[in-house]
């Protein structure tokens, strides 16, 4: 019996390169139920990060009581990490589950029933439409619903209401993984697949943590690196990871640049390739544009100026740099490091441009993981919630508006293409103002997970704005609410989502939501009706009324287009594995990985972007797109690096970055509520180094005070493995307290201290560069509460108090198969299939 | 050549505007957060501009007689208030960058006919980052015009 607290990865199943990832398949059951126990099993994907991990639900008496891995299904191969294991179903018998709707009487949140609360919606909304029109309404969804009710929101805000003004918290974790594609690609679009990871020769993390971040992704990652021919590792991340570690054992190379310079990085490794002719000229020649402009911005970083920009070592750059140009098969992953990072969009470019120039994408072993940081947050960029427009078409392209238009049978004008998209911070600047009076927030928890949270808070409780919340619990955002939805959740419902490498699930209802909680599509579909919301024929715009209907409409409107679903169905979602996008008539089976033929959907009719000034985010137009005459060949789009927009001063003299921990999910709605994941990291911490700590008079677990321009947190501090001069914050900690009676839980909020600024081009906030000064308050009585198994352990050098290693998991079981399932579309099946480069 | 330098003068006096009016709008508006970002990022530019132009206007000498002077622009002194005032300052401030670009236009013309290769080499790298503020600065009007123009109270 595993305890996957203290063993985070689980048993490992090394394996030499080209071979087949074999399959390990591991269980946990809640109330030391065994497998035979279980009177159900039912199908569906792990909801608790973007690596979307098969898995069946295991119900008994009506409740889910437990998940296990899918030994077939391609992305896991029967694996699942901790928060899946003991985080997907905890949740859903707690007894604070909201079962009925909450309605706002004489200040105070009371228990509703539907009709009231709806009517009081649908009359505030009808309203604000009728005096205001649709610019008054503003939608902010999330990154964890489902395919089904992305795509339906999208068509009541574009077709029904017709606003600008739909985003969602996808823009704090992912925007700019889709924005890095559209720039160099000329569309959204995962380039590589997870079985990269076997044929490749050099994997490169940027500014990602994928040990704590997708821990299944990592274990498939540490088979290679322990197995015959592994990979070297290169990890850029100023905290020393797990990932770091590896990349030293490996043999790589670990980077930790100074916070906010990520740009300076890759503008030195850029510029190393073309120093030494690590550059495939009649590929680039042949598949891209744009390699003069590129070769001149990168000049000037030569290894000792980069060094310099962010405190490195000038040939550890090199080193790194060499790996990248004499590898045959490199695969690259990229996160928040530099998602949430000054010049993210930029950054994450310039990470394409790598590969480009060595013509590394679109064959195994050779190519590019942009990641996600939620679950479905892919399927928000498909479906067109968070501003994209569905089926990744071109707002700005009046032929693609047009195609919506009748596939929705509506006036083109009602779809709101006549000014870009508004982002996620620009709609709570509306609120702000008092532009936008209604905002309906679905399934998300902006009050802790938005930056700046003490003006958040102040936003959504001002009267000036009516705030619908649908959640499964009252959230830190729907105690200020005006109307609060239940909504059903993962198991309680069915629908689709898509992984990070394009692969689609379907997740099926295993029980019945609570009370009266309802999925979030029928609570689209019951407001789309209330509204009365028609198309040209006087129809209702929501014709379907079952997740089965909607995925239907929805693959209807991606044919043709580079996010293809029209070879899929529920049906064959029922298989024994997901399937990854595009499925059509040439690739019935799905497609392992795009671009293997370097065609690139940038042609100017059929891309979902005409593009931006990286440092500006200024708007290429249409014929200033169509006179470059792209053709299907890929940017290389190029930006000098600029300093971020706050540096550290006297009065703060230190860099705050915030992140994650393995144990936690986002604000902890599902995962503080297991109590295997809650005990491994209970409250907030700080993360000091050792000479930091030192010069403040810091030790181990001492309480001190982080405080930056804007707000200020008290936690206890672990003396750890940041680089000097920088502070890490776990952001994951709002005022919600499962255990009760935690000291920090009123200021704790990681949030109070960032800034609000966000990128040019994607728009993604900036989480990891604000400045800040660290005191002690008093002594502590005891280690910090961060777990020691992850990047938050403690330095090697320790100070007066040991800490304890984090353990005490449920038991869970882990069962390696001695025949490994056939995989569709694995190229390791194919003994044939070449790992080594096409180009020598 | 008299009147290559007043046009260097111009080009000179028209970058110093342009930079002071868009550190107007940025701390005027400094509520939208990527307004004062991108302002402050685009007045560095002007100023590179300058910098790179005073030799230049060491050579020429700036000649300031009296016909530029009409076509001076004046700068934004103050910025106006709300949505609707943002949109009238982005409005004003692409007034200020056409005037701007298409006197890097002309100087460059005349620099060619003069092959000083160090006045062209400045015009033509200023010339096409003044296109990068302008390209901002209608983008950003794009964003801000319905919102302002129809919601605005
Ligand atoms: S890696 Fe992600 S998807 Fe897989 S089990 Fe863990 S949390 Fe779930």
């Amino acid at each position: 019996m595993n305890d996957r607290i203290a063993d985070i990865h689980g048993e490992l199943t090394p394996h030499a390169r080209g071979t087949v990832w074999p399959a390990r398949v591991d269980l946990h059951l809640e109330d030391g139920l065994a497998e035979d126990d279980v009177d159900r099993w039912v199908q569906s994907a792990c909801l608790l990060c973007s690596n979307g991990c098969g898995c069946d639900i295991a119900v008994k008496d009506g409740r889910m009581v437990g998940v296990r891995g899918r030994a077939t299904d391609v992305v896991n191969h029967g694996r699942l990490g901790p928060k899946g294991l003991y985080g997907s179903t905890a949740w859903s018998r707690s007894s604070d589950r909201l079962t009925r709707p909450l309605v706002r009487e004489g200040g105070r949140l009371v228990e509703s029933d539907w009709d009231t609360a709806m009517g009081r919606v649908v009359e505030v909304s009808r309203r604000l439409l009728a005096d205001k029109g649709p610019l008054s309404h503003g939608f902010y969804t999330s990154g964890q619903l489902f395919l089904e009710e992305y795509y339906t929101q999208a068509v009541i805000g574009k077709a029904g209401i017709g606003t600008p003004h739909m985003d969602g918290n996808t823009r704090l974790c992912t925007a700019t993984s889709a924005a890095a594609f559209k720039e160099s690609f000329g569309a959204d679009g995962q380039p590589g697949s997870y079985t990269d990871i076997e044929h490749c020769d050099a994997i490169f993390l940027f500014g990602h943590n994928m040990a704590e971040t997708q821990t299944v992704l990592w274990t498939r990652i540490l088979d290679r690196t322990r197995g015959e021919d592994p990979p070297r590792i290169v990890c850029v991340d100023p905290r020393r990871t797990l990932v770091a570690r590896e990349a030293e054992a490996t043999g790589g190379v670990h980077l930790a640049p100074r916070v906010g310079t990520n740009m300076a990085l890759m503008n030195g490794l850029t510029r190393e390739l073309f120093v030494h002719g690590w550059v495939d000229e009649a590929w680039v020649d042949e598949h891209t544009i744009g390699v003069d402009d590129l070769r001149a911005v990168v000049e000037p970083y030569t290894p000792d100026h980069v060094a310099d920009v962010c405190g490195l070592d000038a040939d550890d750059l090199r080193r790194a740099a060499r790996i990248f140009g004499e590898s045959t098969a490199v695969l690259s992953t990229v996160l928040q490091g530099f998602y949430q990072s000054h010049q993210a969009t930029a950054a994450s470019v310039a990470v394409h441009n790598l590969h480009l120039l060595r013509g590394m994408i679109g064959r195994p072993g050779a190519g590019v993981l942009q990641m996600n940081g939620q679950p479905t947050a892919q399927n928000n960029r498909e479906c067109g919630a968070d501003g994209d427009f569905p089926g990744f078409r071109n707002w700005d392209n009046p032929r693609h508006v047009e195609e919506l238009a009748t596939a929705w049978n509506v006036d083109a004008m009602t779809i709101p293409h006549w000014a870009p998209p508004t982002h996620a911070m620009q709609i709570f600047r509306y609120v702000e103002t008092g532009a936008i009076e209604l905002l309906w927030i679905s399934a998300t928890n902006p009050a802790v997970s938005m930056p700046q949270s003490a003006r958040i808070r102040e936003v959504l409780s001002a009267d000036t704005c009516f705030v619908v919340v649908q959640d499964l619990f009252l959230t830190e955002t729907a105690e200020l609410a005006d109307v609060v939805l239940p909504a059903a959740g993962w198991g309680e419902k069915t629908g689709c989502f898509t992984n990070v490498n394009r692969t689609v699930h379907l997740s099926e209802k295993a029980v019945e939501p609570p009370g009266e909680a309802r999925s979030d599509l029928d609570i689209f579909v019951a407001y789309a009706d209330a509204m009365g919301f028609t198309d040209k024929d006087g129809n209702p715009l929501i014709s379907w009324r079952t997740p089965q209907e909607a995925f239907d409409a929805w693959r209807a409107v991606t044919a043709g287009r580079p996010v293809d679903y029209t070879g899929l169905s529920y049906d064959t979602l029922r298989g024994p594995t997901g399937i990854p996008w595009p499925v059509n008539d040439e690739h019935p089976e799905g497609t392992d990985r795009l671009y293997a033929d370097g065609v690139f959907p940038t042609d100017t009719d059929y891309c979902e972007t005409y593009g931006h000034d990286l440092l500006t985010g200024g708007a290429v137009t249409e014929s200033e797109h169509r006179a470059l005459a792209p053709a299907g060949r890929a940017f290389l789009k190029a930006a000098p690096y600029t300093p971020p927009h706050e540096e550290p001063s006297e009065d703060y003299p230190l860099r705050y970055t915030t992140g994650r921990t393995a144990y936690q999910f986002h604000t902890r709605t599902k995962t503080g509520r297991s109590r295997s994941l809650d005990a491994a990291a209970p409250d907030a911490w700080v993360e000091l180094s050792v000479p930091d700590a030192a010069r403040l008079g810091i030790d181990e677990g001492d309480r001190v005070r982080v405080e930056s321009p804007r707000g200020a947190i008290e936690v206890r501090a672990r003396v750890g493995q940041v680089m000097e001069g920088a502070v890490f914050a776990p952001f994951h900690y709002g005022h919600y307290d499962p255990s009760g009676g935690t000291p920090d839980a009123d200021h704790r909020l990681a949030n109070e201290l960032t800034m609000t600024v966000w990128d040019p081009v994607s728009k993604q906030p900036y989480f990891k560069t604000a400045a800040c000064r660290v005191v002690k308050v008093r002594d502590g009585d005891g280690p910090a509460p961060a777990p020691t198994t992850t990047a938050s352990a403690p330095a090697t050098t320790q100070g007066r108090r040991s800490v304890p290693a984090t353990s005490g998991g449920a038991p869970t079981s882990s069962r390696v198969l001695d025949e490994t399932p056939d995989y569709p579309l694995d190229p390791s099946r194919d003994p044939g299939t070449p790992t080594a480069t096409r180009r020598p | 050549m008299p009147h290559l330098s007043t046009y260097v003068g111009l080009a000179d006096h028209s970058e110093k505007t342009l930079a002071e009016s868009l550190r107007a709008v940025a701390d005027g508006h400094a509520a939208e957060v990527d307004v004062f970002h991108t302002c402050h990022l685009l007045a560095g530019w002007s100023d590179e501009h300058r910098h790179l132009l005073a030799p230049v206007v060491a050579r020429y000498g700036e000649d300031d007689v009296e016909e530029p002077e009409r076509l001076h622009a004046d700068g934004l002194a103050e910025v106006r208030s709300g949505p609707v005032g943002l949109l009238r300052d982005l409005q004003d401030l692409h007034v200020l960058a056409t005037l701007v670009q298409t006197t890097w236009t002309v100087v460059a013309q005349g620099a060619q006919g003069l092959r000083d290769h160090e006045l062209l080499q400045v015009a033509t790298t200023s010339n096409a980052e003044t296109t990068r503020q302008l390209t901002w600065l209608n983008t950003r009007m794009k964003a801000a015009a319905p919102q302002a123009l129809i919601v605005d109270p």
